[in-house]
């Protein structure tokens, strides 16, 4: 889950990262509040999960209540890159005399935290990257070992971070890798990272992306969710307990395993075709489950035609046929269903779904899934 | 001959007594793999169908002489799982936990590799390791997968994928062709087994004489393995990488499946493995195919 700035700020926070004064706004008069309390002279941002806020307009600094009301009333309701802003972060604006960069990841290949500091922030770091990859230090840390105050001090000074900003900088590294681990981020990332005329050091923006398989251990994640930038679809697939991603095609799909759904969508598009979403059911396709799945499908109104391709491995073939039988008496369905069904009791899945008397025009079933790829997308072309 | 289990492998099941350790450690005991105890804390003297439960895995392997570990448990105990069978002597372990935390994944590796260097971790979040006739641990359906033949030429898998492992399997099943053993190394961002190990295992495993790998969108290791082929393995080898057509920045499932930074992609991917050699399927029966093709021509 990525976090907005004023969301990762107030993570960063929690572990004792110094962040500016502010607040979050809805409204043109929250923002003078929320101004009114961080102290003049405030900035003014725009709470997108995208880049290029700056350069849009969407970042503006403002002096007095009448300038606060004038930029909240343009940026609010903005659109930077098909992004809606729907909220405005105002905080105290700081003096920065210098724009550091610093972030941790896991690197999967090397299967260690990765740090990125540079002395060159305030910029892309893929730009610094192509322009001055020396910028850049990359440290790798243990995940056993952790990270010490020592190791960061050397990666600051190895960074060429000017000499009164590095013990600020070296204690800010550590503090960040506390969030970044114990705060389960697989991304946290400061960006610029500044240096204040008095020496402090100071996180400007906050970029965090949470670990999702961890929210069982963070309660205070559920505020996170609840600001969330779902559309319909993918609301209702969540209150379902399903697996789905939105995409803009007219094939909807059902699938079992990630893998087989990824592969899925593949197939779709190579006879032709667009999917509409990703939706993987998962292990247990019952009735229930798949009544759920047709009806996020069904909420779709571009969708033409439904292609569920079905590998059964734990899952029954059987059941899931079951399932669908159970399911179009509940469901009624704006579109025809192409079925595949293979694996673990296909054969008898199959059966169960003759059984139905299920007219063609509703479902047909197919051999294998390039032939159901196929029948799905013609008819999804037809109609 | 087979990679990482074989006829003699005696299992051990953490989490028999749950619902998901319960039905997978009996299916793969009907199977024929030796599954000769449980472990759940506090349920010691208990059994499940006739295999002992144990409290510990340190007292499982002293009583039954278990090799290897199959666990079947919630996220927030698999790592101290792990790392249990890794104290007690365990070489290999098989987690099919799903939704692990990363954070974890990553500290459970590294612990691994510092301090426990002779247990070989299998996912988490994979469906397991089966070597058709001879040993079956994790959830892959056993009648799905066809015996190697004794004269050969048999197939090796290795997979990310869950149910694509199981089509891969189906489709050489329904052309004849015999598997060596197939493993599914599992989806997340830290796999403890990657492709690399399975490949090399492959290489120097007399019973295998091809390889399909099936690799998908997110991370480097079809790419780190396109590049351990080039230079170290010598078998013909066919391969599928899923998400083509997955938009960036969305995760298709698994945790470790994304595009992101323009990073990971399929085609990237597809790319690094035609370069070293391989051939690749633009669906998992075109895949297979391609391997038909091979076996064909050995």
């Amino acid at each position: 889950m990525d976090l907005f700035e004023y969301q990762g700020k107030q993570y960063f926070a929690r572990y004792d990262i110094a962040v500016s004064a502010g607040g979050v706004a809805l409204t043109v008069d929250e923002a003078v509040a929320q101004a009114e309390l961080a102290k003049y002279p405030v900035v003014i941002k725009a709470q997108v999960q995208v880049g290029g806020r700056g350069k849009a307009g969407g970042i503006k600094l403002a002096n007095n209540a009448d300038e606060v009301r004038l930029h909240a009333k343009n940026i609010l309701g903005m659109d930077i890159k098909g992004h809606i802003v729907k909220r405005v972060w105002v905080e105290h604006a700081s003096d920065i005399a210098e724009e550091y960069y610093a972030s941790f990841t896991l690197d999967r290949s090397a299967k260690r935290h990765l740090l990125m500091l540079s002395a060159q922030g305030g910029v892309e770091i893929e730009h610094v990257a192509v322009v001055d990859p020396t910028a850049i230090v990359k440290l790798h840390v243990n995940p056993v070992e952790g990270l010490s105050a020592d190791v960061a001090k050397r990666a600051v000074v190895d960074a060429r971070i000017s000499e009164k900003a590095q013990d600020g900088v070296a204690a800010m590294l550590v503090k960040l890798y506390e969030c970044f681990t114990k705060g389960d981020c697989d991304l946290a990332e400061i960006n610029p990272l500044i240096l204040k005329p008095n020496g402090d050091v100071h996180a400007l923006d906050a970029k965090v992306t949470l670990d999702d398989n961890a929210a069982f251990r963070h309660p205070e994640w559920d505020e996170y969710r609840a600001t969330e930038e779902l559309d319909e679809r993918e609301k209702l697939a969540r209150e379902k307990n399903l697996q789905y991603i939105g995409l803009d095609g007219s094939v909807g799909i059902i699938a079992n395993g990630a893998g087989l759904a990824m592969s899925t969508l593949d197939v779709v598009n190579q006879v032709g075709g667009k999917a509409a979403n990703f939706l993987d059911i998962g292990g247990g396709a019952n009735a229930e489950l798949m009544t759920a799945a047709l009806e996020v499908i069904n909420s779709d109104t571009k969708v033409k035609s439904i292609f569920i391709n079905i590998f059964g491995g734990i899952t029954r073939g059987d059941e899931v046929a079951k399932g669908i039988v159970e399911a179009m008496k509940r469901v009624k369905l704006r579109a025809p269903i192409v079925i595949r069904l293979d694996g673990t009791n296909a054969t008898e899945g199959r059966a169960i779904i003759a059984a139905a008397g299920i007219a063609e025009s509703q479902l047909i079933s197919r051999p294998t899934m390039l032939e159901a790829a196929r029948s799905a997308v013609e008819i999804a072309g037809k109609k | 001959m087979a990679i990482f289990v074989s006829e003699n492998t005696k299992v051990l099941v953490q989490g028999l007594t749950g619902g998901q350790g319960r039905f997978h450690g009996l299916r793969n005991r009907d199977y024929g793999t030796q599954v000769v105890a449980g472990v759940t804390p506090g349920k010691a003297g208990q059994d499940v169908e006739g295999i002992p439960v144990f409290d510990t895995v340190e007292s499982a392997v002293a009583a039954t002489g278990a090799t290897a570990s199959f666990i079947a448990v919630p996220p927030n105990a698999a790592p101290a799982a792990i790392l249990e069978a890794a104290r007690a002597g365990i070489g290999f372990v098989v987690c099919i936990t799903e939704g692990v935390p990363a954070q974890d994944e990553a500290r459970v590796f590294a612990t691994l590799q510092r301090d426990f260097p002779k247990t070989r971790l299998l996912g988490p979040n994979c469906p397991g390791i089966i070597s058709p006739g001879k040993c079956n641990i994790g959830i892959t359906a056993g009648e799905i997968a066809a015996l190697p033949s004794a004269k050969g030429p048999n197939v090796g898998i290795v997979s990310r994928s869950g149910t694509l492992t199981y089509q891969a399997l189906y489709e050489l099943k329904q052309r004849n062709i015999g598997v060596s053993t197939c493993v599914g190394i599992g989806g997340d961002p830290v796999p403890g087994t990657s492709f690399v190990d399975c490949l090399a295992e492959f290489q120097s495993d007399p019973e295998t004489h091809a390889i399909i790998m099936i690799g998908e969108i997110g991370g480097t290791a079809e790419e780190e393995a396109a590049e351990f082929i080039m230079t170290h393995v010598t078998k013909p080898m066919s391969a599928y990488i899923a998400g083509v057509t997955a938009p960036a920045g969305k995760k298709m499932g698994h945790a470790g499946a994304i595009v992101s930074g323009g990073k990971g992609t399929a085609q990237g991917k597809m790319d690094a493995l035609n370069s070293a050699g391989v051939k690749v399927g633009l669906n998992p029966t075109e895949a297979c195919e391609l391997m038909a093709q091979i076996i064909a021509s050995m």
